[in-house]
């Protein structure tokens, strides 16, 4: 039945998640990075819904990327929001804006979509880098940090410790790729493909293709949008990096690497990517050439990523 | 009533008369083949009656109400299907996954993100039955992209088919294929017809298929309706063979 997974890798990959602040620190890593391996994969996984599940490329999800991070962060400082109040004020602020911009751009195609995105996402990276009164600048929105996790029947505090904020991560990383699962395994989901497949057979089975489209942005934008609140929580920080047009093309590197015909593939990449830049960048500030070069090396002998690699001869 | 009818429908690109006053009546039932000597502008009268672009003058009727100006998703929802010369399939998918995209679009659950048990299972009957007529039972894990011209056109047909069409409409259905396979897909085109009934619009260019198959032959020549009639008479017919089977008879 199953389009795009296999069992056994959902499985793996589940425990490698759930065990990972664990053996992290064994293979020179820290909780934190954990993390933004999480959360980085959520993004790339998001924008590959669109990507990889719809066949069209933005090069400008950075834009809803930061809007989460700004929208939680601003929720947080202004608005003394709780954690969950100000996840959800930054994915509707986001979802909002993405449905908007959609709608204006969905008629373009391929990389002239990919244009517009980036111009519109431009957009929202100089407005939070000269609207210093309101988002700190270009030297970001600080004075705030993620509050603990009121549960009703106990209080986790999340903002001290590392591993207890890892875990509510993994819970929202859980629940968001579950529903693209869902999304992209569903007679709905067939039609994205069938998009990706063959625009005109899908016309002519019927499908409103504009529309199909911008809901299929706007979907990934609601869920690359919780990951930019995430990051936010994380950093416990946001600045216009964040929106920049710089990230939207990691993001694109993370999907393409790990492989964007898998559903599990830019998870894959994000985690080369983040560890990569991580220690990389301890050495040399010239980490993105080595990125870029793991990048040319992925794509020649790899060009249906590294998870398209090993499964390769399934319909993946 | 007439299931299709075309009255004076032009299309001028630039200068050019690709389509110019061809009227056409088909009725529910029929076969009706498509012919003529190349850029008669067969393909683009599909174009018009389809909704792929809009005609320059003229009107589509489809059971009596006007489509001229509606949308390709429009056209499809009152019954109208059509496959094209290049072949329009999902080469990434599965034959069985290329069809469960068509007739769940059919059954209307395009936009459903989950779908029910009874439902799956009622479609999966479905799909069956479509690889059952398509002569692709064996195939069904198979990806499109990975088969044979011939039956990548029968998974077409089969998709077309699924929307369960007033009107199915073949843009040179036995284009490019070998002996086997065009036979294969008469076989198929007369079986639709006969045994299930469909109404067909078909171009061709083989002559055999279409003095097999077409109960009505229209022939375009230079976007103009050269002759209309039943095979006999339009094999006849001395302006036809003048300008079109002269040349191609074989």
């Amino acid at each position: 039945m199953s389009l795009v997974r296999a069992r056994g890798l959902d499985v793996l990959i589940a425990a490698a998640l759930l065990s990972m602040p664990f053996w992290m620190a064994a293979i020179g890593g820290y909780t934190e990075l954990a993390t933004r391996v999480l959360v980085m994969g959520l993004a790339a996984m998001s924008l590959n819904f669109l990507l990889g599940f719809t066949g069209v490329l933005s090069f400008g999800h950075a834009a809803y990327f930061g809007l989460g991070a700004y929208g939680a962060a601003m929720a947080i400082k202004y608005l003394e929001a709780g954690t969950i109040p100000a996840i959800a004020f930054g994915v509707a602020a986001a979802t909002v804006a993405a449905a908007i911009i959609g709608a204006l751009i969905v008629r373009r195609r391929g990389v002239y979509f990919a244009m517009v995105t980036i111009a519109f996402g431009q957009v929202f990276y100089f407005l939070a880098f000269r609207w210093n009164s309101v988002t700190g600048g270009d030297d970001g929105l600080t004075g705030w940090h993620r509050q603990p996790l009121d549960l009703g029947f106990a209080t986790l505090d999340i903002f001290r410790n590392d591993k207890a904020f890892y875990y509510f991560v993994l819970v929202v990383f859980a629940l968001c790729v579950a529903a693209m699962a869902q999304l992209i395994a569903s007679p709905f989901g067939r039609t994205l493909l069938a998009i990706r497949e063959n625009e005109r057979r899908a016309r002519f089975l019927g499908v409103p293709i504009e529309n199909r489209i911008w809901l299929s942005f706007v979907i990934s934008c609601f869920f690359v949008s919780a990951a930019g609140a995430l990051y936010a929580l994380l950093n416990n920080f946001t600045d216009p990096r964040a929106l920049r047009f710089d990230l939207s093309g990691n993001l694109v590197i993370m999907a393409v690497m790990g492989g964007m015909r898998s559903f599990w593939g830019p998870l894959i990449g994000a985690g080369i990517f983040v560890a990569l830049q991580d220690y990389v960048s301890s050495h040399t500030q010239n980490w993105m050439s080595v990125i870029g070069l793991v990048f040319v090396l992925v794509v020649r002998f790899f060009p249906r990523g590294v998870l398209g690699a090993l499964r390769r001869g399934r319909p993946a | 009533m007439t299931l299709l009818l075309v009255d004076r429908l032009s299309k001028r690109f630039g200068s050019l008369v690709a389509i110019d006053e061809v009227s056409l009546a088909v009725e529910p039932g029929e076969l009706r083949a498509i012919i003529g000597p190349n850029g008669a502008g067969k393909t683009t009268f599909f174009n018009l009656v389809s909704g792929l672009f809009p005609p320059s003058s003229g009107s589509v009727r489809f059971e009596g109400e006007e489509i001229t100006n509606l949308t390709v998703e429009e056209r499809v929802r009152r019954g109208m299907a059509r496959t094209f010369q290049i072949t329009e399939v999902f080469p990434e998918l599965t034959v069985a996954d290329n069809l469960r995209v068509a007739v769940e679009l059919a059954r209307g659950y395009g936009l459903s993100p989950w779908i029910g048990r009874a439902a799956r299972r009622k479609i999966g009957t479905e799909i069956d039955e479509l690889l059952a007529t398509g002569d692709l039972a064996g195939k069904r894990h198979v990806l499109v992209g990975a088969l044979s011209h011939g039956d990548q056109r029968a998974v077409e047909i089969m998709m077309a088919l699924a929307l369960k069409p007033r009107l199915l409409m073949l843009d040179e259905p036995t284009a490019g294929m070998g002996d086997q396979e065009t036979y294969d897909i008469v076989r198929l085109v007369r079986r639709l017809h006969r045994r299930q009934g469909f109404t067909i619009m078909l171009i061709e260019h083989d002559m055999r298929v279409v003095f097999n198959l077409a109960d009505k032959i229209m022939v375009l020549a230079e976007g103009r309706v050269l002759a209309e009639g039943t095979p006999k008479e339009i094999a006849a017919n001395e302006a036809v063979q003048a300008a079109y089977l002269g040349e191609t008879a074989r």
